[in-house]
């Protein structure tokens, strides 16, 4: 059911891990869901330099923390934030509907971790999409 | 391909065919093929055959033949009960009893029922899964026309007391059903002293072919059919039968209902070597379900920290074939309404594993399952931002 990339990002997940004192945090999910992230990121000069996760979930849940990672290092914040979910499931060579709420997390997880940096930097947020405001192809949503 | 090791411990998912089985079956496909309602010799044969499987099923039953009706699966059967006894009985009253673990082949067409006027009880389970006989015979009303309640769970292999429950049933003169598609060839049947009016069973659950099950049916029992048409079954369920399937299924129930005691007492002891051995060495891990009112080859296990997908994503890549109650395979976002009418949090239930033993396990499985699920939940643990690398971390469960 799962693609080959997920496959591969499931069982060989990159930047697995918190990182120290880091600049950006993004906790997103719920356990009652089935799915939590984490995601750390390190910041220079606009530019995410770092970024890894800790994950509790299925293997989509998993395999999107990876390719999020991977997608946002070395990118600007603009850049990272303007990472959608779709990009992160196309990454992954596609995600079966019903685990679309995965790629979602991840966006998410990124959004929160961003924002995290721009409040300890004291400048102005940016505006995060509601929580499980998605389009309906993004696949259902845990209700908890 | 074929160099893989496979590890099947999925029975409860479904069984593979005995040879003995699919030698008795193949005849009826390319030479004793003819309709049973014909009149030549060649479907005298097949009428004979299932005229055999019948009075084999009868056998392992404690029923008589006529009172047997062969499906098309388990699931056939229990929608054949359900709607059945409440769609003759509806002059009577509207009111069905039934359990919050059933299979969803129960369920369902109990909420189905809902939808036409039926009022549903489901009855709470323990913290083991057990009904409660008492609160069985409370939720009795004078409008009660049905109590189905299930042999044995098919996720955490509780075994519900089928007798006890009947028992009450039969005092107030309301049908009892019971699912016994996990139970047969596990626990020994006896419908006459277990008070059971209709049984459902499901070939492929004890080494028998896909596609084929059966209804038993006390006689004297008030039912609509299911599936109208052809006189088939005594004009009871029309279709031209099953016949390679109808054999299949008698031998594979003769086969499993042989030495029952012999059989449990080989499953339970490689179960219970397996489960000690988990629970041995993977902390924060519990046992859902009965410790002792349980199927011979079940366990089902709660790994706090991790979700259940992953670890059979992990077992499936070391050939071990198991299944989770995590909402993640079931094609909900749920997770399974058994583990949580338990009372099991909904977090635990998310990171629950189940292994179902059966023929083909052997010590060498159980060797290697121990030797690798650990290193599965170690792994997925050490990226779980819910794991605090203790006992105190997460969520405390007793």
């Amino acid at each position: 059911m799962y693609s080959d990339k997920v496959m591969d990002h499931f069982k060989n997940p990159r930047n697995v891990g918190e990182i120290e004192n880091a600049d950006g945090v993004g906790e997103v999910g719920n356990p009652t869901c089935g799915d939590i992230m984490n995601i750390y990121l390190k910041i220079e000069n606009n530019v995410v330099t770092d970024a890894k996760f800790k994950t509790f979930g299925c293997g989509a849940a998993i395999a999107s923390s990876s390719m999020a990672t991977e997608l946002v290092r070395g990118k600007t914040l603009e850049e990272a934030w303007a990472l959608s979910n779709k990009a992160v499931a196309e990454a992954l060579e596609g995600l079966p509907p019903i685990k679309m709420h995965c790629s979602v997390l991840a966006e998410e997880g990124i959004h929160k971790a961003i924002n995290d940096y721009r409040k300890k930097q004291g400048l102005p947020l940016w505006e995060e999409k509601h929580p499980h405001s998605h389009d309906e192809d993004e696949g259902e949503t845990c209700q908890h | 391909m074929g160099e893989k090791r496979i590890i099947y411990m999925d029975h409860s998912a479904t069984t593979y065919v005995k040879q003995e089985v699919l030698e008795a079956m193949i005849p009826y496909y390319a030479d004793h093929f003819g309709n049973p309602s014909s009149i030549y010799s060649i479907a005298r044969d097949s009428k004979r055959a299932i005229d055999t499987a019948r009075a084999q099923v009868a056998t392992a039953l404690g029923a008589e033949p006529d009172e047997i009706y062969f499906t098309s699966c388990g699931s056939e059967s229990d929608n054949w009960a359900i709607k059945g006894i409440a769609y003759a009985n509806r002059k009577k009253g509207n009111h069905i009893i039934t359990s919050k673990i059933e299979h969803h082949a129960v369920i369902h067409p109990c909420e189905y029922l809902e939808k036409d006027d039926f009022v549903v009880t489901y009855l709470p389970v323990d913290k083991y899964g057990l009904v409660d006989p008492a609160e069985l015979e409370q939720a009795i009303t004078d409008k009660t026309i049905l109590v189905t309640i299930m042999f044995a769970n098919n996720e955490i292999g509780t075994i519900e007391p089928i007798a006890e429950l009947g028992a009450i049933a039969r005092k107030h003169k309301i049908p009892f059903h019971t699912d016994a598609v996990q139970a047969i060839g596990n626990i020994p049947i006896d419908v006459k002293a277990q008070n059971i009016d209709l049984l459902s069973l499901s070939a492929h659950k004890f080494y028998g072919p896909k596609g084929v099950g059966v209804l038993y049916i006390r006689k004297g029992t008030k039912i609509d059919n299911l599936i109208h048409g052809g006189g088939q079954e005594r004009r009871r369920r029309a279709g031209t039968e099953n016949i390679a399937g109808i054999v299949g299924l008698g031998k594979a129930i003769e086969l499993a209902t042989a030495d029952i005691e012999g059989h449990n007492k080989k499953i339970r002891a490689l179960r219970d070597r397996l489960l000690n051995g988990i629970l041995a060495k993977i902390p924060n891990a519990y046992l859902n379900g009965h410790p002792e009112r349980r199927l011979p080859g079940n366990i089902n296990i709660s790994f706090e920290f991790i979700e259940g997908e992953s670890m059979l994503l992990w077992l499936d890549d070391e050939g071990i074939c198991a299944s989770t109650g995590s909402a993640c395979t079931s094609g909900s976002l749920e997770p399974s309404h058994v583990l949580l009418a338990t009372g099991l949090p909904v977090e635990i239930s998310h990171g629950s594993l189940r292994l179902t033993l059966g023929d083909v396990n052997t010590d060498a499985d159980v060797d290697f399952v121990l030797e690798v699920l650990p290193k599965v939940v170690t792994r997925l643990r050490e990226m779980s931002p819910l794991y605090k690398g203790g006992k105190n971390g997460g969520c405390n469960v007793q």
